[in-house]
């Protein structure tokens, strides 16, 4: 007897990520130096989210041959963007066997009011979130992994700090509130009560925890690690630098050896330019990705 | 018992957590000072490529080998028993390579075709073992030396050479510690 496509497959392959960079990568040869660099998986997309800003328009999932393309080339995880909401994207997506799939707020949402019902589904889901009732909600809704929205595409660490601080801080107030407290703070957070429980039990998320949005540094890296993440996804931060394979070999240097200032200021040695920011004060409220999602 | 666990990437923590329900103590392996005193070695489930990486890139792997010599224990879970192998079909990624086995990596295919499944481990007794394989590999072949300590169907699961041991699925990820408490027999000579 084998069960497939089970609660504990699709956590357990988030797990085995764990202590890792996951890396956007929109070609085979990029997805090849992300593999070679130490990427334990990485995003096929068709545009990373800093050139998606600039393109505007409606972004939607990439071409299935661009991301069968990049499944051909390495051995490691593939995943892959849906749009919020849009459950054929992520049927279209399960149907080509992604490993991964991320229910993002960077492609344009496809439904204002509900996210996709990730139960539904044998592949894994990824969903961003910026304080825990989000998080739970998502995870609620089936997502086996969480990550910080943080603001793609910008380079700037600032809002992936805000969001994983407010994770976190939420998680720690929970843990503190008498049991009668609970159905009240769930209410408040606007998360499922059983879910809340158990987070104030564990004193962690059910699942994984992943930092993106705006990863830029091997420092931005371990900063997020040092704040509690498990692990880090890397957008436009590697492959909008000068030098992508210098630079995401030394942010899996920075993820792995994030306690260590020795080695971060080793790695973070003649990396060359980073990737351009943007300020996220001078985002117009359009601009922001991150209230995308409800 | 003092046992490391090779904490550079993927499921250290759920290893970390089976040990000490075990009764040991654990010490999470980054650098090679921290390989000193410790009396078995874990090497977890993870992407076998970054942990094969990371190990040579910062000086682990020799000191690792050379108490692998000197008569460490080791059990490689999934990417661990990848590390562990002599021969990885179709890549020379960086491996640590003391067990004379081939494995074949992703063997089952992609992440949809990831299973559980309760296996037969005739060694644990009567009682099915609950495995959880997540893109899994595979052991093809095994040498003289391998001692083959599980199947599932052709396809070698567990294996054992020596002080080293070999299984292609995660006994981390569920609450069973069965394997773990064989491994530290076989560390402290019991086995």
């Amino acid at each position: 007897m084998e069960a497939k496509g089970t609660w504990r497959l699709k956590k357990g392959l988030a797990e085995m990520s764990k202590g890792g960079v996951i890396m956007d990568v929109t070609t085979p040869e990029q997805a090849k130096i992300a593999e070679a660099a130490g990427a334990c998986a990485v995003m096929a997309l068709e545009r990373v989210p800093a050139d998606i800003r600039a393109a505007g328009g409606v972004a939607r999932m990439a071409d299935p041959d661009v991301i069968l393309r990049i499944m051909d080339a390495v051995t490691i995880p593939v995943m892959a963007k849906v749009r919020i909401g849009h459950f054929v994207e992520a049927q279209i997506l399960e149907a080509l066997g992604v490993d991964y799939i991320d229910e993002s707020e960077v492609l344009t949402p496809a439904d204002e009011s509900h996210h996709i019902d990730k139960q539904q589904f044998r592949v894994p889901f990824v969903c961003g979130a910026r304080d825990l009732g989000e998080a739970l909600r998502r995870i609620g809704e089936g997502a086996a992994m969480i990550r910080t929205k943080g603001e793609a595409g910008t380079g700037n660490i600032v809002e992936a700090v805000r969001h994983m601080r407010t994770v976190q801080g939420e998680i720690r107030w929970l843990q503190n509130l008498p049991p009668e407290e609970l159905m009240a703070a769930a209410k408040k957070l606007g998360a499922p009560y059983e879910l809340g429980k158990e987070v104030a039990a564990a004193g962690r998320l059910p699942v994984v925890n992943f930092a993106a949005g705006g990863v830029a540094t091997p420092a931005d890296a371990a900063l997020m690690m040092q704040l509690g993440a498990d692990g880090v996804f890397v957008g436009s931060g590697i492959f909008k630098s000068s030098d992508p394979a210098a630079r995401a070999r030394a942010v899996v240097a920075a993820v792995a050896y994030y306690r260590d200032p020795q080695v971060l200021a080793e790695v973070s040695r003649g990396l060359g330019e980073a990737m351009r920011g943007l300020e996220f004060a001078a985002l117009t409220p359009e601009e922001r990705l991150a209230g995308r999602g409800w | 018992m003092k046992v490391g666990v090779l904490a550079v990437q993927g499921a250290f923590r759920e290893h970390a957590r089976a040990l000490e329900h075990c009764g040991c103590t654990v010490l999470e392996v980054r650098r090679a000072r921290d390989l000193e005193g410790i009396e078995a070695l874990v090497l977890p489930g993870g992407e076998s490529t970054t942990i094969g990486k990371l190990i040579f890139d910062f000086g682990l792997a020799k000191p690792i080998l050379k108490q692998v010599e000197a008569g460490l224990a080791v059990f490689g879970t999934c990417a661990g028993a990848v590390l562990l192998a002599r021969d990885i079909a179709g890549t020379d990624q960086p491996r640590l390579g003391r067990m004379d086995i081939r494995v074949q990596r992703n063997a089952y295919g992609r992440q949809l075709e990831s299973f559980e499944t309760n296996l037969d481990v005739p060694l644990l007794g009567a009682e099915p073992f609950p495995a959880v394989f997540i893109r899994a590999p595979l052991i093809e072949a095994a040498g003289p030396d391998v001692e083959v300590l599980a199947r599932y169907g052709e396809g070698i699961v567990l294996a054992r050479q020596g002080r080293l041991l070999a299984a292609t699925f995660h006994p981390e990820l569920t609450p069973d510690l069965r394997l773990h408490r064989y491994f530290l027999k076989v560390a402290a000579g019991l086995h």
